[in-house]
């Protein structure tokens, strides 16, 4: 095949990953937009194996197999984990994809005459910048993900870790990576070459432990972001256009989502990165709601009111997939609907635990997407609706975002459910949520406060009607 | 000289397709509807691991010396990854866009 040929087919993978991107601006065109996307994939690596084949037949053998490993594992992974769990999965993902660049690096470092990029201990300088930017970048994004895996995974707890002179050993390893990308670039040694993948792992680690739990969905958009300006780093190393443009589209994406994220939870970007937040969780979830009365609520009321209602909007929050009440919280909207009642979900950004996770939990519990709506679309619904029924959702509809200039959510954007007739809670208890903050929807008068396990509260609910 | 100053750095070329792709990409993702954001980061995930096509070559190098033999082995190790991520990734998009339906009437 000639070279060529060989890049224009690169290109139309490229492209095709475009259009795999640009099909998910519908559900309805999505699934043929993931179909592009493996095409592209196809195309990608047959052009590949045309036109650079293994050597000899041990090397067609190890790529049989490593292909052969790689599907079995991610077959069996894609069919098993729990949508719960989609944060976790897409971190260690990432991680992959950060380790991948790396050791593709060192593979072009071993035998840069397969890459075209030069001769052993003699690789061009240009080739060896767009390599360690590569390789520091993925090795950065590697352990970054597998903290952010732990983290997310409670393996490991999300409170931040707040080591002493942070920001000072981050900056000396930042400038000692810098100082080995240039002794790389003129010496071209394998030990500058390791050193800069030792200190971006250090790296990885000391930048993602100090980020708190509630900041995961921003950790996640970045670290995806990461992945793909690795790829795009090595595409370079590679003169590879597929993975360029890859590596830019996906390098993009994650940035805007990073953003979305950011801009949900109204925190700069900058005061992510440097960490801390969620720290104060125990030291402000204790003791303060006691005092006040809330008003408790029992099943029965809640359905008896109800199934009187002409409009009831419910709002989501990540506890409800904890307990697993989405297929009961259907049920209840279906009895609803039977009775006339006009159902509608309402979705904050930050609800999951990572970008329009709450959409997938409640795709599975077959709720139809077009009852579904973002903050902005049905934020001024509810004053007309007649119950906000809130099950697993604190944080996201805390008024004091809007009221307490003094509080450390003010000026986020929240679901304001306080202007609905009632407002129905189903917590476990009247502790503060994941950032920690008291909320004083608690205790209005026209709330009804439901205790108990989200399942559990709305089976009974459900038994009511 | 004077003919080999006119010849563009393929390197050019490459930064243009970048610069370029970056611009489609935030464009692209702006339309992505907020309710496949998770669907989003699955398949860019994906994509990504069209990294693949290094760890082929990195993988399928000629061994003819021990720098090769090394290639061979951090290639075979990156292929594995790159192809759980392939595999994973599709097929987990695969699993949740086919979750999303119209309201049945």
């Amino acid at each position: 095949m000639s070279a060529n040929l060989s890049a224009f087919l690169y290109l139309v993978a490229g492209v095709l990953f475009i259009l795999s991107l640009r099909g998910l601006s519908s559900p309805a065109s999505s699934r043929q937009g993931n179909l592009f996307g493996m095409i592209g994939m196809a195309i990608a690596v047959a052009t590949t194996l045309a036109n650079h084949p293994p050597a000899d037949g041990l090397a067609w053998v190890l790529v049989i197999v490593g292909i052969a490993i790689g599907a079995a594992i991610g077959a069996v992974i894609a069919r098993r984990v729990p949508m719960t769990s989609m944060p976790e999965l897409v971190a260690a993902f990432h991680s992959l994809v950060g380790m991948a660049a790396v050791l593709v690096a060192a593979g072009a470092f071993y035998a840069p005459e397969a890459f075209d990029i030069g001769t052993p201990g003699n690789i061009h300088p240009q080739s060896l910048v767009e390599m360690s930017l590569g390789v520091a970048i993925g090795a950065l994004t590697f352990t970054g993900s597998v903290i952010a895996f732990l983290k997310l995974s409670a393996r490991m707890s999300g409170a931040p870790i707040i080591l002493p002179f942070r920001h000072g050993i981050n900056i000396a390893l930042a400038l000692a990576l810098v100082f080995f990308i240039v002794r790389l670039v003129l010496t071209g040694g394998a030990f500058d070459f390791w050193m800069i993948v030792i200190l971006a792992l250090a790296l990885g680690v000391l930048m993602i432990i100090p980020i708190g739990g509630a900041d995961m969905p921003v950790v996640i958009s970045m670290l995806n972001s990461y992945s793909g300006w690795a790829a795009a780093g090595i595409g370079f190393t590679l003169g590879n256009s597929a993975l360029i443009i890859t590596g830019a589209l996906v390098g993009s994406s994650g940035a805007i989502l990073s953003y979305i994220m950011c801009h949900a939870m109204n925190r700069s970007f900058i005061s992510v990165i440097l960490g801390g937040f969620g720290g104060e969780t125990a030291a402000a979830g204790g003791g303060t709601g006691e005092q006040k009365p809330a008003k408790l609520g029992s099943a029965d009321d809640a359905a008896f009111i109800m199934k009187n209602a002409s409009k009831v909007i419910i709002v989501p929050g990540y506890g409800m997939a904890v307990a697993q009440a989405q297929h009961a919280l259907r049920e209840m909207a279906d009895m609803l609907k039977k009775e006339g009642v006009e159902v509608k979900y309402a979705i904050h950004p930050v609800a999951g635990r990572m970008p329009g996770h709450m959409n997938v939990l409640l795709a599975e519990a077959n709720v139809p997407y077009d009852e579904v709506f973002e903050l902005e679309d049905i934020n001024s619904e509810f004053a007309q609706a007649d119950i906000a029924f809130v099950i697993g959702a604190n944080d996201v509809t805390n008024p004091a975002a809007e009221e307490d200039k003094s509080s450390p959510i003010y000026g986020m954007p929240v679901l304001q459910v306080w202007k609905a007739g009632t407002v129905m809670f189903i917590k476990r208890s009247l502790a503060s949520g994941y950032a920690g903050i008291d909320n004083p929807l608690f205790y209005r008068d026209n709330t009804m406060m439901l205790l108990g396990d989200a399942k559990k509260v709305t089976e009974n609910i459900v038994k009511a009607m | 000289m004077e003919h080999a100053a006119q010849v563009v750095d393929p390197f050019i070329f490459r930064l243009s397709i970048f610069v370029l792709a970056v611009f489609v990409g935030y464009f692209v993702v702006w339309s992505v509807t907020p309710a496949l954001h998770t669907p989003l980061m699955s398949v860019t995930n994906a994509i990504s691991s069209v990294i693949v096509v290094g760890a082929l070559l990195a993988g399928g190098v000629a061994n003819v010396s021990s720098g090769s033999g090394w290639a061979r082995a951090f290639g075979f190790v990156a292929l594995i990854f790159a192809c759980v991520n392939i595999f994973g990734g599709f097929l987990v998009t695969q699993r949740m866009l086919a979750m999303y339906k119209k309201k049945s009437k």
